[in-house]
């Protein structure tokens, strides 16, 4: 038998943080501007110009740190990282070496052998960069400087997972996290939430760890299991062949399932980290840090406890439900305007999943109103509108945030419930098909059914079927 | 009496008095500059038209009573690494030979609230390194007082400005002594204030921690004027300090009686020239017959400040100046092949030796495995400066020493040997590394007829004591004059 490997995985995890602001300057952190729209002269880095720390970086790093059970250090400092690329327009970086905000946490995960602890090393702030636009037509460069200062979070994990599926159990508790703390939205597609993995392969048992690689662009959590097990294959086969694992970062391919070197760290650059000058010491002292504490929002465990003393739903749909803090958010704002919790979790679950699913997106992408989903639900508790109708125009709720009521209304879509209207269709539908009276008077239950869907289908779908169902019986 | 010849404070006077006109101050000056510029250098961009406009709106504002302060209408030059929108700002080099800001850096703009008219750029030591402006990419300027020598520097075009009545007052910086240095070596007031008090938002940035701006000027009077128009909290900078005393006219006092004055033993010994000793140990002899009480005392860890400055603000430096690869602004070399090759010709060619001295070891001192041995060895020291003054503070209102170990020395002498111009800026160095103010006046002459420039050193936020001080000596000595005034106004 040959020899049994354990993977030792450890996680960078940059998350940008949801301020209105820059983290230096006053610039506007709005995705998807004019190029260099959002730039001033700190965020390009004009001579002169000098930053500014942005009070609502600090305060959203300090709740992760305690969301996440570490030691907020009460005088932080930022340092600069000095290298030279076009996207950094000062040539450094305002970041945090030497006293990061937050230390020595944790967070749980619930694994296949019970609940995990994940060290948290340490939490520290700094700046984006900017973007690199390649012009392949004019040959050149351009930057856009719009990313340019926006806040960053850098989550470094202790080297304490030891596989895919607990470091992506590990990044949906942060994700949670951050998302009900309202510090990022964690989108890893739209890079809010970038995972970078490092990971060394040792015999079971071994006491040491073996060499590390960290992979870098990993665009979703598909991706990064992908990359982890490549990864892990890749260095068992060195062992396996008698070679070394060379200590360097790769990037990952995920189209092509496969993963580069980009530089061993004998490349590695020197980047003369040191105290950033311009800026004084961050004192966070006890009074903030319960401000902060005070501030922070309901997290997951607390509300499923209270969905269910509150709304007496079922574990199934509380799970569902609050697995997103957008998704839990329209639930309790729309129960608190119709107030049938059950009906809502219903829609959430059943119907808002499966177009999440058929759509690609996340909850986070949910975009329709609570009101409109509320008013379709009175719609249908108010017979105005059948069950099949109500599908369709939930579709366009979740598409186009519709209301409902005026789209029942223009596109007559309302249920008829007049009995004389209906009682001459259910006629004309058994005079037109002998053969299933027939059949039902011979005691073949099912030839109702085909008579019901006979009368919705010259009804256009606006009757009511069990009305239907009713009156076919009582003519028949 | 030649409008020239006028103060700042004086001049802002007769305009208010409609004695002068702002125009006629302006075109005065520019007279001056015309005639001697050639020779002096002190200037690396100079807009006459400019001026003029900005006379005739100053002008309108002091007419109709809105511009009142003690500089409305003072013609004002600015070193060249002060930012100033829509003109030119190279700090002396060739890598920013064509930056023009979007911005005015918050000083500037202070003085422009102040009601001055700006003329330009003084020229100065590239990116402010350097102690005798002679590594500008634009040239040297000399010493109005005696041309075959240096101003000194970093400030040295402001300094020479200022003595050669090219301006009525100007700004400098001083990272290690460049404002104290040049205004000794140029016989004006020169001051430092303490660290935080003016705005470094728009100051190209040197070495961050120890950068302060502050005036040149003809008199302790316009020294506190001027303080008092630039020392605004500015919630740009970050490093930027609320006072609440920054009425520094106030201090404008003729009277030292119980003022306690420490004089270093050690600023006296070695290497310190005969004649600036006795110039400097007569100006304590005037102060304490206006009634301070003088006295000597051992002030250790000289030697140690030389070393730590130059670690710490080569470090910084080198950071600082990172911006400048020819990728967003200033120059980028004509020919190259890729990024790496276009950073290292841009910076090769756009910065002079001493720069690439500076970035060298401050690259050095920081990178991974000396960080330790030097750049936090260096804030160590910095630390036990600081303490060294505490110390001394608890005893002394003042201390009171030399500027510079010689006068201005010869255009030319210096470069050669850099660790010896270093050397020369043992005495004021140390006031930068404890973030404290320092002034520096004039208290005499040698041999040549060159200034002698006496320092007087406070503790932080005491820049009160230390013009005061600065005050009574001047109204003891009397006008000490500018180095082409006529004899009416009585220089010494």
């Amino acid at each position: 038998m040959g020899k049994q490997y354990e993977t030792v995985i450890g996680l960078e995890v940059h998350v940008e943080l949801a301020t209105k602001t820059k983290i230096f300057c006053g610039c506007s952190t709005a995705f998807g501007a004019a190029p260099n729209a959002h730039t001033c002269p700190v965020c390009t880095g004009m001579p002169g110009s000098l930053p500014v720390l942005n009070k609502q970086v600090v305060e959203y790093a300090v709740a992760v740190g305690l969301a996440t059970d570490c030691d907020i250090t009460r005088v932080c400092k930022f340092d600069r990282k000095n290298y030279f690329y076009p996207d950094n327009p000062q040539n450094y970086q305002i970041s945090q070496l030497y006293l990061p905000i937050c230390r020595n946490g944790h967070v749980d995960i619930k694994t296949a052998d019970g609940t995990k602890s994940v060290g948290i090393h340490e939490i520290h702030m700094e700046e984006d960069a900017g973007k690199l636009i390649h012009d392949e037509w004019e040959d050149c460069s351009l930057v856009d400087y719009n990313r340019s200062g926006v806040p960053l979070i850098e989550i470094v994990s202790e080297p304490d997972m030891r596989s895919a599926d607990e470091v992506i159990a590990y990044l949906e508790k942060l994700r949670l996290i951050i998302q009900y703390l309202g510090a990022s939205d964690c989108k890893l597609q739209e890079g809010s939430m970038r995972a970078d993995v490092n990971l060394s392969v040792r015999e079971v048992g071994a006491e040491k760890f073996g060499t590390r690689t960290e992979m870098k662009n990993l665009n979703s959590f598909r991706a990064i299991a992908r990359a982890i097990e490549g990864e892990r294959a890749r260095q068992i086969e060195l062992l396996e062949s008698g070679q070394e694992v060379i200590q360097e970062t790769r990037r990952w391919d995920d189209t092509k399932e496969c993963s580069y070197a980009m530089r061993s760290k004998e490349d590695a650059q020197d980047y003369r980290y040191f105290p950033d000058p311009d800026l004084v010491p961050v004192h966070i002292n006890e009074e903030w840090i319960e401000q902060i504490k005070a501030a922070q929002p309901e997290f997951r465990d607390e509300k499923m406890a209270r969905y269910k003393a509150e709304y007496e739903l079922p574990d199934y749909d509380i799970d569902i439900l609050t697995e997103s803090k957008h998704m839990a958010d329209i639930f309790e704002q729309t129960v608190a305007i119709c107030g049938q919790p059950k009906k809502v979790s219903n829609w959430l679950m059943v119907e808002t999943m499966r177009l999440l699913k058929e759509q690609e997106m996340e909850p986070e992408d949910i975009r329709f109103a609570p009101e409109n989903l509320a008013k379709l639900i009175a719609l249908v508790e108010a017979k105005e509108i059948n069950g099949t109708v109500a599908k369709e125009v939930f579709e366009k709720i979740f598409d186009e945030n519709i209301d409902p009521e005026k789209y029942v209304e223009e596109n007559g879509l309302k249920t008829v419930n007049d009995e004389g209207a209906l009682r001459k269709t259910v006629e004309e539908v058994i005079a037109a098909n002998p053969q299933s009276v027939e059949d039902y008077q011979n005691g073949k239950e099912k030839a109702i059914g085909f008579l019901v869907g006979q009368t919705m289908k010259a009804m256009k779908g606006k009757a009511d079927p069990g009305m239907v169902n009713q009156l076919l019986r009582e003519l028949l | 009496m030649e409008i020239l010849n006028y103060t700042a404070v004086e001049l802002a006077g007769k305009i208010k008095a409609k004695e002068v006109t702002v125009r006629e101050a302006v075109e005065a000056v520019f007279a001056r500059i015309e005639e001697q510029e050639k020779e002096y250098h002190c200037y690396v961009t100079l807009d006459k038209e400019n001026a003029l406009k900005q006379a005739e709106a100053v002008q309108a504002k002091v007419d109709a009573g809105e511009l009142t302060g003690p500089l409305a209408g003072v013609p004002v030059a600015i070193k060249d690494n002060m930012c100033t929108e829509g003109m030119l700002t190279t700090c002396s080099s060739k890598i920013l030979g064509n930056f023009i800001p979007t911005f005015s850096a918050e000083a500037v703009r202070n003085l422009e609230k102040a009601g001055v008219v700006i003329l330009g750029k003084t020229n100065m030591d590239e990116f402010a390194m350097g102690s005798t402006t002679e590594t500008s990419a634009y040239g040297v300027t000399k010493n109005p007082w005696n041309t075959e020598h240096v101003p000194g520097g970093s400030s040295g075009g402001s300094a020479a400005a200022v003595a050669g009545n090219e301006c009525f007052f100007a700004l400098g910086s001083d990272t290690g002594g460049s404002i104290r240095q040049p205004a000794g070596f140029c016989g004006v007031v020169g001051m430092k204030p303490t660290y935080g008090t003016v705005s470094r938002y728009g100051l190209i940035a040197y070495g961050s921690s120890l950068d302060q701006i502050g005036p040149l000027c003809k008199d302790v009077t316009d020294c506190a004027a001027i303080l008092e128009a630039i020392s605004t909290h500015d919630t740009k900078d970050s490093t930027s300090v609320k006072r609440q005393d920054t009425d520094f006219m106030s201090a404008l006092i003729d009277d030292v009686k119980g003022m306690r004055i420490g004089i270093p033993r050690n600023y006296l010994g070695e290497g310190l020239d005969p004649e600036v000793r006795d110039a400097v140990l007569g100006a304590a002899e005037v102060l304490k017959e206006k009634g301070a009480v003088v006295e000597e005392f051992d002030f250790s860890l000289v030697e140690y400040a030389i070393p730590a400055y130059y670690t710490i603000a080569a470090a910084e430096a080198s950071s600082n100046l990172e911006r400048f690869d020819g990728i967003k602004y200033g120059y980028r070399t004509e020919e190259f092949e890729g990024l790496h090759q276009m950073y290292k010709k841009t910076r090769s060619e756009g910065f002079g030796p001493e720069v690439k001295r500076r970035i060298m070891l401050g690259s050095f001192v920081l990178s991974s495995g000396y960080y330790d041995a030097y750049y936090l060895k260096a804030l160590k020291v910095k630390a036990l400066i600081k303490k060294a003054f505490d110390e001394a503070f608890a005893k002394y209102d003042v201390i009171l020493g030399p500027v510079a170990p010689t006068t201005a020395p010869k255009l030319g002498e210096s470069l050669s040997d850099p660790i010896r111009m270093y050397l020369g800026d043992i005495y004021t160095i140390s006031v930068n590394l404890a973030g404290l103010p320092g002034i520096c006046l004039p208290c005499g002459k040698d041999s040549k007829g060159l200034p002698i420039g006496l320092q007087l050193i406070g503790d932080c936020f005491q820049e009160k004591k230390l013009i005061q001080t600065a005050y009574t000596y001047e109204q003891a000595r009397g006008r000490f004059g500018s180095a082409k005034q006529t004899a009416e106004s009585g220089v010494r």
